[in-house]
């Protein structure tokens, strides 16, 4: 180890988060090596191995022979400080090579809020930032994930965006650099090339124009561009490369355990919900396949939790006999399952029983809004009766504690939906007076609000967001209206969120405001400690740019979004048809009842999803 | 099965695994290597396992000691070949054998500190830790309290680029680190710029070897 990271890691917080050197890393013999491959996530080490698309891409890249793909975390505040002052340049975690000695620089990127640790990791790097700025071939510098459904605010940084799943594109990309590489193409050339794999958004091929109102004219493609980019899906999602050799981590991080992905996409159609409309269409794997991942990767890891993810984990049709099959195998063994993000409406009290016998944790609940009314208008189809007959059923469970999550400055929203968050919660309460198995202990019921923040490929995507003022009036209403001592109200601030609202929509443009926030401090800002409002208000200020124009201003139908040449497969026209039935408050049924013909299903040969 | 005993070394890249991250290391080890761990009965079982003296982050050793109990019988001497072929880096395991002495008998460990220094010192150090006192502010969980090191140290002696001492692990407990801080406590001039402790054997109140 070099002597100066030597020196550094007695002094910073966590020296684990790194060294490297955990059980499964891969490592391989450089000289069998031609294509170095630094994959970045812009976060903490705890965050970015919790990530399960980084495992799935980290072993899929490793599987291409002669090509060896590291990781690279971003190192927190006090190590970054360590870092400069002592000529430290970003390493990578299996080799401790500097990424500068690397061929290509990956980033996953799936939170706006993270751009800034993109320019700073570059920096640490020792990368020239902007895309113009490195003439050369190597180092390649590209980008997936989900905030690449809109890549413009990065345009100027990234060399080539990867739209939708990695796991094919990533490789292809990969192979014709490693062309390139051998046949001396120049950046330019292998750029106009890369553009024509599918999915590949080459930003530079793209020209911006405004209006005069600062809407945007016209992204005209050059070079044999294509005029519209497609997301790239796995088709065969139940044959798909899955991860069960991980690394496993000798710190502790955020999601530490097994994580199985059960499926892609999401039947709901929730119209607040990016998630929903950009990973369609959905696609299942089978119990088979998923007990057999599971086991294979809690074997191969150790790991004494494993955990269900997918965007409706309870949605799931074969639910019940996946947990038994898990549970079978993990309680004699005493590992945990746990099972996230469940829905009121088709919770299944003999699945939480089971679970419940290997631990219990608590229970969470999403019903969004707190009216039917709004409900509907969101398609968020859960009823008040759902929610409290579960809970009910919780209660005499055993259960005493439930978290209520809601979302504040939902399009159509007025004060009595509010008030209702305040109505529902009580309802939750008195449920509990009545039901409780023990009375003993009390209840603690959390309600958790946040400031909604409208996302591009959703159909609430034209909307305008409140202002952070409105957001306070209505936090204090429902504060104001919360007078049990059993309720306990968490609300999110509306900072970070406004700043993640003006990203998500925002064009090209940004980039400078990106930059300039970076260059006078700005980093790890997805942690509110250090999230500055001023930072980016004077950062916007000095660029000349009003953050409220992307934040709060309502888009006409006309208009064309900075994201407009990416195509997420689902029709503008259906997400506008969403829109329209948000207003008028009428429900669309999921996907597994009735096919709304949304346009993703064009993606799967012979045009269906579902199964 | 009896209370089992495994002697490993931590060094490298594994020294900055703490020792409640090693707990957790060691259990999903056990796991990889299939040999089951006891647990515990009641509410929320966990794996019995327990680490003699734990380790500070950054701290190498030769010598730990770790006594557990496995839920079916295996043959003792598959025990660290299978474990070692599923550790992370920097952790090696020595052997496997039953547990006879209790880690409360513990006393004396004897450690090794490589000095990065400019200047070679080694008469000065040795009488500077000759002194009948060495009095040193510790950090506490109840704050800072002056500690006088001397008596916790059984022996002490430097070579041009580093010390050998046996210094007491339990009551009272001496972290080397201490007789680093000593230095720059009371002599700045002699302490090192840089210096790396590695624990090199465990032994009794009458200096036999502890295993």
């Amino acid at each position: 180890m070099d002597k100066k990271l030597e020196k550094v890691l007695r002094r910073v917080q966590k020296p684990a988060r790194y060294t490297g050197g955990e059980y499964n890393q891969i490592i391989k013999d450089k000289s069998e090596v031609d294509l170095r491959v630094a994959f970045c996530f812009p976060d903490t080490y705890e965050i970015g191995m919790s990530n399960l698309g980084m495992r799935i891409l980290y072993g899929i890249i490793n599987e291409m022979p002669g090509v060896w793909c590291e990781r690279v975390f971003a190192p927190w505040i006090d190590m970054e400080e360590e870092m400069r002052q002592e000529g430290i340049p970003l390493w990578a975690l299996e080799s401790g090579d500097p990424v500068s000695d690397f061929d290509a620089v990956a980033f996953s990127l799936g939170y706006e809020m993270a751009y800034t640790n993109v320019l700073n990791m570059l920096d640490l790097a020792s990368i020239p930032l902007k895309s113009a700025d490195r003439p050369g071939l190597v180092p390649l510098v590209f980008a997936g994930g989900t905030s690449c459904c809109n890549p413009e605010p990065l345009a100027d940084y990234i060399d080539l965006f990867a739209i939708g799943e990695g796991e094919d594109m990533g490789r292809e990309v990969l192979e014709l650099f490693r062309r390139a590489k051998k046949e001396g193409w120049s950046k330019k050339e292998f750029l106009r090339r890369a553009a024509n794999i599918g999915g590949v958004y080459v930003p530079s091929l793209y020209d911006v124009k405004y209006n005069n109102d600062d809407t945007i004219a016209a992204i005209e493609p050059k070079d044999g561009a294509p005029e519209v980019v497609t997301k790239r899906i796995v088709e065969d999602f139940e044959n798909s490369y899955f991860p069960t050799k991980s690394v496993v981590p000798s710190t502790e991080i955020v999601h530490d355990r097994v994580t199985l992905e059960l499926f892609r996409g999401c039947i709901r159609g929730c119209r607040f919900c990016q998630a929903g409309f950009a990973y369609r269409p959905v696609r299942i794997r089978s119990v088979e396949k998923l007990v057999q991942q599971g086991i294979e990767s809690l074997r191969n890891t150790g790991y004494q939790e494993i955990s269900l993810s997918s965007l409706s984990s309870s949605d799931y049709p074969g639910l019940k006999e996946l947990c038994d099959g898990l549970l079978d195998w993990c309680e004699p063994r005493n590992i945990n399952l746990s099972l996230p993000s469940l829905r009121a409406d088709n919770l299944s009290m003999d699945i939480m029983k089971r679970v419940q016998r290997v631990r219990k944790g608590g229970l969470t609940f999403a019903p969004e809004a707190g009216t039917q009314r709004l409900r509907d208008a969101i398609n968020k189809n859960v009823t008040e009766e759902d929610l409290l007959e579960s809970c009910r059923v919780a209660f005499e469970g055993g259960w005493n504690g439930v978290k209520l999550y809601f979302m504040l400055g939902l399009p159509t929203e007025t004060d009595e939906d509010v008030l209702g968050i305040a109505d529902l919660a009580h309802k939750v309460l008195q449920t509990w007076k009545s039901h409780a198995k023990s009375k003993s202990r009390g209840v603690k019921i959390t309600v958790s609000t946040s400031c909604f923040v409208p996302k591009p490929h959703s159909p609430f995507q034209w909307e305008p967001r409140i202002t952070m003022e409105e957001y306070r009036r209505r936090v204090k209403l429902l504060a104001d209206n919360l007078r049990s001592k059993a309720i306990n109200y968490n609300w999110h601030d509306p900072e970070t969120s406004f700043i993640e609202a003006v990203l998500s929509r925002g064009d090209r443009r940004l980039g400078a405001v990106i930059e300039l926030v970076w260059q006078s401090g700005g980093r790890m800002e997805a942690w509110s400690e250090n999230f500055s409002l001023e930072r980016w208000l004077a950062a916007f200020e000095a660029c000349g740019l009003d953050p409220a124009f992307y934040a709060n201003r309502a888009r006409s139908r006309e208009e064309l979004m900075p994201w407009y040449r990416i195509n997420m497969r689902v029709r503008p026209e259906h997400l506008w048809r969403e829109r329209e039935r948000a207003y008028s408050c009428v429900l669309t049924p999921d996907c597994a009842a009735h096919c709304t013909d949304c346009g993703a299903s064009t993606l799967m040969k012979g045009g269906l999803c579902c199964g | 099965m009896d209370k089992l005993r495994l002697r490993f070394t931590k060094t490298g890249r594994g020294i900055y695994i703490s020792h409640l991250d090693l707990m957790r290391t060691m259990q999903r080890a056990f796991f990889r290597a299939e040999l089951p761990l006891k647990y515990s009965e009641g509410f929320n079982p966990h794996a019995q396992i327990s680490i003699a003296m734990p380790l500070s982050v950054g701290t190498a050793s030769l010598c730990e000691l770790m006594d557990f109990r496995l839920d079916k019988d295996v043959e003792l001497s598959d025990i660290p070949v299978r474990l070692d072929a599923v550790m992370p880096e920097g952790i090696e395991i020595l052997e496997a054998y039953r547990a006879v002495r209790k880690f409360r008998e513990l006393k004396w460990l004897r450690v090794r500190g490589d000095f990065e220094s400019d200047n070679k010192k080694k008469e000065q150090l040795e009488r500077f830790f000759a002194a009948g006192s060495i009095v040193v502010p510790k950090k506490t969980k109840r704050g800072v309290i002056d500690m006088d090191i001397k008596p916790a140290i059984r022996s002490i002696s430097f070579s041009d680029d580093g010390l050998e001492a046996v210094v007491s692990v339990q009551e009272p407990t001496l972290n080397p680190e201490l007789l680093v801080q000593a230095l720059n406590h009371l002599a700045p001039a002699l302490a090192p710029e840089f210096a790396r402790f590695t624990r090199l054997e465990f032994y009794d109140e009458n200096m036999e070897m502890f295993r």
